[in-house]
């Protein structure tokens, strides 16, 4: 069950691509596992190891030991597109991610993310441009965010709001269960199915109505 | 009392709106649950964590496709995980009683080819998968669309999701296609334009003559690839074509049955008058046959085309460019035709269909495969693989040196075994050209499979239409 969640304090690491995929955030190859431990690794692999399985040399920006322990991302356009996997969000939980900044996500991702308490935050070009100046003059500055109050603060006390799917908002703060949520109006669900009878019957033998 | 003008998005939604609050998604009725071993094991582990069973078994189906093996079935799984994996769906399936399409099940194949093979897939649905390319089903005039584990869970437990309404982008392809153009094209097409992003936060709806005038399966081809352009769903409006090929299908509707659901579906189309949030006009008499040369799917050209260089670019996407193109070991400014390649992979839900084996035969019947080249040929299901066998497909494959498989998502996403090795070039007829997609370091282009087909006579990128196509089959 979910925790609930409001606020996070870390330094940023910046990734200045667009299109960053969900192959890239989690190779297909760790989809073989059958739980969610250990993703953490899985995170950006082929960019943090060679063909061989060597560690690159220099080493990826995600090994690089200052960026150990941060908490904030700062990403390119359409973050997340490609698969459906959720395993591309629990990589980035796994490593410790709870806050993305990006101009836009990719659409399963963003509700993904949402459904994991990692937070997709959407910005204008302008703003993604000042953040990444900002970054770059000051790459250990702390950033917060804040969910509750929607509420970015910058190192040196400037502030900027954010809008968030505020259904998602509400169910994170509180650490709600979304299918507790849902099964607890099933007599308006279980009135729709008995207005609209099933489409389809997937089983052999047992004939749909 | 006259009512707005719909489009088939805002009908099929408008059908499955169980409640809506206030500032809360709907919950939206889900017609079709269909899963696979990848995405859902996840998903029953927290249905058992929570007590619940799964609310309509009836409405679900699973199968086995990822990280299936696509070689001997009669030979053990050697990847411990796979292995594992695969067993845990059929576990799980029996568990909570959902019907499942398993390893030696006739009807076993890659899940968007069987449910519409099965008759599963019907205009109107809502149906949803743990899959980016549930969007396949779209081209039935169905909203569909892919899930992440979550919402697995989810729709297992109460067959509903939370959903909020998407906006409608249509995609109009006027004209006639050149014959060596097809569906995949169109879709290479529309994404190179509009870009990976373009239809972000939409469902596309395609029309258009050049539509109109696809089979079944090249409309799914077509809405296959429509998570490529950033939308989660794509459909096409049913019609005579689409009732066609679902007719007498074995989970279809039969009789009387089958009679109101036609009436049903003949509602559906958009009417006149409704609005799209955003739209756009391709003339289909233009299109070329598409490769991509980049590292994702928008980064494509016509074949007669030349790599761009930075200057072909917006500046902002020149970084992109010159990564993907690096990472392609590609130079810029030279024809796409004529890049060398070591492997051919023919298949996937983009392409893996029977219309797809059947181009890819007329092509190499009486050629042989360029020397030390490899090339996989791998159906969609069993069944369009005994379909195939009997039209004598396999022979005209294994005659030219192509390797003919088991059904599976095979080297489109490489988690079987089946992989591009490190710095090899391979032409795909899948949906992915991501880095590291059919392999880590492996290098993809894009392509009909036409197109695939011809560059296997050749060991080179080719243009479908300096290849004279024969009929591979004398009538069928
Ligand atoms: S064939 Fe490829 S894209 Fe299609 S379901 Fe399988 S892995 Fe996904």
């Amino acid at each position: 069950m979910p925790e609930p969640f409001s606020t996070v304090t870390s330094r940023v690491i910046s990734i200045p691509r667009a299109n960053i995929d969900t192959d890239q955030i989690c190779p297909a190859r760790f989809l073989k596992i059958t739980d969610k431990a250990n993703l953490a690794d899985a995170l950006f692999f082929d960019w943090r190891f060679t063909p061989d399985g060597a560690r690159r040399v220099p080493p990826s920006f995600i090994d690089e030991p200052h960026n150990a322990g941060r908490q904030i991302f700062l990403v390119g356009d359409n973050f997340g597109s490609g698969s459906s996997r959720e395993h591309a969000p629990w990589a980035l939980r796994a490593w410790g991610v709870r806050a993305i900044f990006s101009t836009s996500f990719a659409d399963i991702f963003k509700g993904n993310a949402l459904k994991n308490a990692l937070l997709p935050i959407v910005v204008t070009p302008e703003r993604h441009a000042a953040l990444t100046a900002l970054l770059a003059a000051d790459p250990d500055g702390e950033w917060t965010v804040n969910l509750e109050s929607q509420k970015v603060t910058l190192p040196g006390g400037d502030s900027f709001d954010f809008e968030i799917d505020l259904f998602a908002r509400t169910m994170i703060l509180a650490g709600t269960d979304e299918i507790g949520y849902v099964l607890s109006q099933l007599p308006a669900i279980e009135a729709w199915e008995a207005a609209h009878p099933a489409r389809v019957e997937t089983r052999e033998g047992a004939a749909a109505k | 009392m006259a009512e707005r003008p719909r489009t088939l998005v805002e009908k099929i939604w408008d059908a499955h709106v169980v409640s809506s609050e206030p500032g809360a998604p709907s919950i939206l009725a889900i017609d079709l649950h269909l899963v696979h071993e990848v995405t859902s094991p996840q998903a029953f582990t927290g249905l058992r964590e929570r007590g619940a069973k799964v609310r309509k078994p009836g409405q679900t189906v699973a199968t086995a496709d990822h990280s299936i093996p696509t070689t001997d079935p009669s030979l053990p799984i050697t990847d411990e995980l796979a292995r594992k994996q695969l067993v845990q769906i059929e576990e799980n399936c029996r568990e909570f009683g959902i019907p499942f399409h398993g390893k030696d099940c006739p009807t076993r194949g890659i899940v968007h080819v069987i449910g519409p093979e099965l008759g599963l897939t019907q205009p109107g649905m809502t149906i949803v998968c743990g899959d980016s390319h549930t969007a396949t089903h779209g081209a039935f005039g169905a909203l569909a669309f892919g899930i992440g584990t979550s919402e697995i869970e989810m729709v297992l437990a109460t067959q509903t999701l939370l959903q909020r309404k998407p906006k409608t982008f249509r995609v109009q392809i006027d004209g006639r296609l050149h014959p060596s153009v097809g569906a995949k094209d169109i879709i290479l097409a529309l994404i190179a334009r509009i870009g990976v992003g373009g239809g972000t936060g939409h469902v596309f709806e395609f029309t258009g003559d050049a539509i109109r005038a696809l089979s079944m399966e090249e409309r799914m081809t077509v809405c296959n690839m429509s998570i490529e352009g950033g939308a989660r769903a794509g459909l096409v409006a049913p019609d005579e074509t689409t009732f066609a090929y679902l007719k007498g299908r074995k989970f279809a509707p039969q009789g009387a049955a089958w009679d109101e659901a036609v009436a049903r579906w003949r509602k559906l189309p958009t009417e006149e008058g409704a609005t799209y949030d955003k739209s756009i006009v391709i003339d289909g008499d233009k299109l070329e046959p598409m490769v991509t040369y980049g590292t994702n799917p928008g980064m494509g050209i016509g074949v007669t085309g030349r790599i761009p260089s930075a200057a072909d670019v917006e500046p902002g996407d020149r970084e992109e460019l010159e990564r993907a193109l690096a990472y392609m070991g590609l130079e810029a400014g030279k024809s796409i035709a004529g890049q060398k390649l070591d492997v051919v992979f023919i298949g996937s839900c983009t392409n893996g269909r029977i219309e797809d084996m059947r181009a890819a035969a007329s092509v190499l019947k009486g050629h042989h495969v360029a020397p030390g080249l490899r090339v996989l040929v791998v159906p969609g299901s069993q069944q369009v693989k005994k379909q195939a066998e009997t039209e004598g497909l396999d022979s005209v494959f294994r005659a030219a040196g192509a390797e003919w498989r088991e059904s599976g998502c095979s080297m489109c996403i490489a988690m079987n075994g089946d992989q591009l090795e490190p710095g090899q070039y391979g032409i795909s007829t899948s949906n992915r050209n991501f880095q590291g997609r059919q392999g880590k370091g492996g290098r993809t282009f894009l392509a009909s499979p036409l197109t695939a087909a011809a560059s296997a006579i050749t060991g080179v990128v080719t243009d479908p239409r300096t290849v004279t196509a024969t009929p591979a089959v004398e009538a069928h």
